[in-house]
């Protein structure tokens, strides 16, 4: 299934409905790359809420992806890591280097409009 | 170590690993796991499960309901046909990777799980055993 992609004024919202194939999560990165070149995004947000496992590859493809995205201009924040998903990260060995991260899609808004600022 | 229930899931996509997961997860709810717990198990399914679909193409996992002095334990058992690693010890360092990835599905997997052993030969196939304990 394909993440939705909102535009709200200078921004992205991704918002991941259920749990990512592999491919469904590197078929968003390159939607989210994509759309964020052609409408000259300002930031990007997205909601991993939902996801109830961040392995080695989703950390891998989200940091590339923020990475990706800050040579395009646009900030990422990532919302909505459910606390038992980070504590799974941290025994893994994971981070989100380079990852900006937020409580939720509100508060990430918020992160990328004083950013902005 | 008689095992009381068991889901046999093949590997062969990245749509199985997502599979295997939600049957580790389903199990380990029925089991009466903490969410963290189940969380954890699952995370290290995903590990495991990915390694088969990467390095041997397929596989399978087997997510069972063991029982070990008056203990309840859940034990995932991964294991393939593919090429094998030459070098266990090397393969179990946090950082160490042949596909220039992280390196860390190994040994993350076994810092999540209690007990974890793993088993390899050059050719033959590799096979994964860990389990996590009630608490
Ligand atoms: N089932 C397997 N068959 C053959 N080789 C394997 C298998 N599982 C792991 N390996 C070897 O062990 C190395 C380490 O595996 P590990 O999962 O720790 O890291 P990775 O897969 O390279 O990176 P990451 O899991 O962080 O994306 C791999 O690079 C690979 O060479
Ligand atoms: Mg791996």
């Amino acid at each position: 299934m394909r993440v939705p992609i909102l535009k709200q004024g200078e921004y992205l919202i991704a918002s991941i409905q259920s749990a990512l194939t592999d491919q469904e999560l590197s078929q968003l990165k390159d939607d989210l790359l994509d759309h964020a070149g052609r409408t000259r995004a300002r930031g990007v947000v997205v909601d991993v809420t939902v996801l109830d496992v961040m392995d080695s590859f989703a950390a891998r493809t989200l940091r590339s992806l923020a990475h990706m995205l800050d040579l395009l201009g646009a900030a990422t924040v990532v919302v909505g890591i459910q606390p038992e998903v980070a504590f799974a990260m941290v025994q893994l060995g994971l981070t989100l280097e380079g990852v900006s991260t937020a409580l939720d899609l509100e508060e990430g808004l918020a992160f990328l409009q004083a950013k902005a600022a | 170590m008689a095992p009381r229930f068991e889901a046999r899931i093949r590997i062969r996509s990245d749509a199985d690993i997502v599979a295997a997961r939600r049957q580790g997860r389903a199990l380990a709810e029925q089991m009466g796991f903490s969410s963290t717990d189940v969380t954890v198990i699952a995370t290290a399914i995903s590990e495991v499960a990915r390694n088969i679909v990467q390095y041997a193409r397929e596989g399978e996992v087997v997510v069972s309901a063991t029982r070990e002095d008056g203990r309840d334990g859940l034990t995932i058992v991964a294991r393939d046909q593919g090429p094998g690693i030459a070098d266990v010890v090397k393969a179990m360092q946090p950082g160490y990777s042949t596909a220039n990835s992280l390196g860390l599905g190994l040994p993350g997997a076994r810092r999540l799980m209690d007990d974890f052993e793993i088993s390899s030969r050059v050719g033959e196939g590799t096979t994964v055993t860990m389990t996590k304990w009630q608490r």
